[in-house]
């Protein structure tokens, strides 16, 4: 098992935002989790990637055999742990090329391998860049400084493509797109997708899994995951509501 | 995330240490501890001057005499005991240098260690070095390359010997000794600095640069250096400075004077990494220096580009002064202080000439318990009409106990020039840290990299030599033991 969270409580600010959260990941699966707004989604991504100020005060988050919930952020993301971030952040007079370049090469220096040369990381980034569709002059503009919407959430998949992770997660990654953007996001998640690798789709909305079909649906409420199933959860959930969903935790 | 944890990271972040603090034990000639007339004719004597020299040292210090400390800016420090200060200390074995061979082996050693290479045959690829330890110079590179162009490239004291006429004539005509209480400190005590001279037409092939170490105890260090390019001359000059680490302050009070005719231009880039005392302030550098350049000719051009990390007190304002009509000024600068440092740097950019333009950014990052001022002036006079300045003052403060200030002084006196001001003050977030660390940097190179691409305007206009140093420098000055 690739990813395995047991019984998780996380508060931040000592408010529990979610409470006694269990979910199962293997490699080759794709997750989606569901749910209406202020259930503990995101909160969920900023735990298992390690977010400072977020409190795990019950609880194991079980990767690769190893219970993460003291590591730092970094060295989840040297793991292979990857979020695609819902709002991407700007970090002036940094390039995309110099950013991505340092990133890899912490990861590379933490799994003891040398500084990737500069010839091999050009051919690298020209190629991943194909496969997000992303402009050639992106990377060497500031770290989604005056990027668009679309931009920005091309350049977080382009980032996974280059980072290579084993566990990804995408945090609302259709929010704000377009039907081509979501598209071209879509399709480079799909390229990337193999047996030794996993997704988790945290999304609103059905429309983003017609595009990354998952293997299984979950949905949150209230920070708990109270229903799981096939893609058809997503359907049914979509026609019937949010609040079908209230009643049925209740229940 | 709570500014609790934010300040913590940071916190740990910014302990880093000083990489330069050795010390050099060298047998050395001192001057006897306390100012006097006498001290300032045992140094002239030292130094073997003419009586014109003595004479203007003398002139400078009766001034001084007259003056009190200046106290308008925002530091604090307790007095400085002006008599309790050695004014010239040099390594003993100072012979007349023709090769490097009769260098001391210890200093070389000392240079070696700071990452200058004395040896023609190792040298940065295009850098000419003129390299003063205390109070002298002990070797300067490529001399005679630079000879055969006609440019002369000397130690202060070497140009007082060879070049009377010139350093006469250029000499104390942008800085008076009469223009501030460190300015005459240092006409009446200068110890050693470099004299450049680029003549008509000529376009130095070389990075010329500076730099200076103090290495004895109780001593103060007075560079002066002097600069001039003749008409379409054109010089990029680099200066770069460290000291050991000690537990009392030291005193260094410079003046650097540039002088730019008719289409010359010249780029004076410093890297400032005097000793900034330890995590509680004690010890440290108290960096006093008064900086200028005359745009006197036409279309002259003379830009300050530095990178401040050092010094516990830094009291600076590299400043142009456009006489000739387009000329141009530029200041960029990047000043750093971290723990109980303290700087109020910016520059003045005068404008006398017609359409005169000017170009001011300043990024001050303040760390630890600090305080980090931008005090800068633009005057434009009545006669500089269709002048133009554009001022840029960002401040990045890293936690929550430090301090950035901003004194924009703005005299225009005519109706034809615009003035421009920008100020901006901002936190690196820790959402951009976590942002880092989520792609596997850690908080100690994600601050390094937030640092740099914030100080990036300033840092491009560094020569290429200097850039690659000034971004470590910048990490390394923030730099902790994190986790």
């Amino acid at each position: 098992m690739l990813l395995n969270i047991k019984n998780l409580t996380v508060a931040i600010e000592g408010k529990e935002i979610i409470k006694g959260l269990n979910l199962q990941v293997n490699k080759g699966e794709v997750h989606a989790i569901m749910g209406p707004n202020g259930t503990g989604k995101s909160t969920l991504a900023a735990a298992i990637t390690g977010r400072e100020g977020y409190e795990v005060t019950e609880g194991e988050i079980w990767y690769k055999d190893q219970n993460i919930i003291e590591m730092d952020a970094d060295e989840r993301a040297n793991l292979g742990i990857f979020l695609s971030f819902q709002y991407p952040v700007e970090i002036p007079g940094v390039s995309m090329t110099n950013f991505m370049r340092t990133a890899i090469n912490a990861q590379r220096e933490y799994r003891g391998l040398p500084p990737m040369p500069a010839g091999e990381f050009l051919k690298l980034m020209e190629e991943k860049k194909k496969l997000v569709d992303i402009h050639s002059k992106l990377t060497n503009r500031s770290v989604n400084e005056g990027f668009s919407g679309g931009e920005k959430k091309k350049n977080e998949i382009f980032q996974m493509a280059l980072l290579e992770p084993t566990l990804a997660i995408l945090d609302e990654t259709d929010s704000g797109l377009d039907i081509d953007a979501l598209r071209t996001v879509a399709k480079g998640v799909n390229e990337l997708r193999s047996e030794e690798n996993a997704f988790v789709v945290i999304t609103h909305y059905q429309r983003l899994l017609e595009y990354i079909v998952p293997d299984f649906v979950h949905v949150m409420y209230d920070g708990k995951i109270v229903k799981s199933g096939s893609k058809n959860l997503a359907l049914e959930l979509e026609e019937k509501g949010y609040e079908w969903l209230k009643e049925h935790s209740l229940a | 995330m709570s500014d609790q944890t934010n300040n913590n990271i940071l916190d740990e972040v910014t302990k880093g240490e000083y990489k330069f603090g050795f010390y050099t034990d060298i047998e050395n000639d001192l001057a006897p501890r306390g100012l006097t007339e006498d001290t300032i004719r045992f140094i002239s004597a030292k130094k073997e001057e003419p009586e014109w020299m003595l004479e203007f040292r003398l002139k400078a210090f009766r001034h001084w005499q007259t003056l009190e400390e200046p106290e308008w800016a925002h530091l604090h420090h307790p007095p400085i005991d002006f008599q309790d200060i050695i004014y010239f200390a040099s390594p003993k074995k100072k012979p007349q240098l023709n090769s490097l061979d009769e260098v001391d082996p210890e200093l070389l050693e000392t240079f070696d260690k700071l990452g200058i290479s004395l040896d023609e045959q190792k040298r940065l690829s295009g850098v000419a070095v003129d390299a003063v330890i205390d109070s002298v110079s002990v070797k300067t590179t490529f001399q005679d390359t630079l000879a055969k162009h006609g440019i002369i490239f000397c130690s202060f004291s070497e140009a007082v010997k060879n070049h009377p006429e010139l350093v006469k004539k250029y000499m104390g005509t942008v800085v008076p000794y009469t223009d501030n209480y460190y300015a005459a400190l240092n006409s009446a005590v200068f110890s050693d600095g470099s004299f450049c001279y680029i003549p008509k037409g000529v376009r130095s092939p070389l990075e010329l640069s500076t730099y200076f170490r103090i290495n004895a105890a109780n001593t103060g260090q007075f560079e002066r250096t002097l600069i001039v390019a003749e008409e379409g001359g054109y010089v990029s000059y680099m200066e770069g400075c460290t000291a050991p680490m000690r537990d009392e302050n030291q005193l260094h009070a410079a003046i650097v004077e540039i002088i730019a005719m008719d289409d010359a231009e010249v780029k004076y880039s410093t890297v400032q990494n005097w000793y900034p005392g330890d995590k509680q302030g004690k010890g440290g550098v108290y960096n006093f220096v008064t900086k200028r350049g005359l745009c006197k000719g036409n279309r002259s051009k003379i830009s300050w580009t530095q990178v401040e990390t050092g010094s516990s007190i830094t009291w600076k304002y590299p400043s142009c002064v456009l006489m000739g009509d387009n000329s141009i000024g530029e200041f960029y600068s990047v000043a750093v202080t971290n723990n109980y440092q303290q700087a109020d740097t910016g520059t003045k950019m005068i404008h006398l000439g017609k359409n005169t333009r000017s170009t001011i950014i300043s990024k001050g990052i303040s760390a630890g318990r600090s305080n980090n001022s931008y005090r800068g002036l633009v005057k434009i006079m009545p006669g500089a009409v269709n002048s133009r300045n554009f001022s840029q003052c960002d401040s990045l403060l890293l936690g929550d106990q430090c301090g950035a200030h901003t004194f924009p002084y703005i005299d225009t006196r005519n109706q034809s020039s615009i003035v421009e001001h920008e100020a901006t003050t901002s936190k690196i977030s820790e959402d951009q840290l976590f942002y880092c660390n989520q792609r596997g940097i850690d908080t100690e190179k994600a601050i390094g990299l937030i640092v740099n691409g914030y100080a990036k305007e300033v840092l491009n206009k560094l020569p290429m030599e200097f850039a690659v140093e000034a971004q470590k420098l910048l990490s390394i000055t923030l730099e902790g033991s994190v986790g």
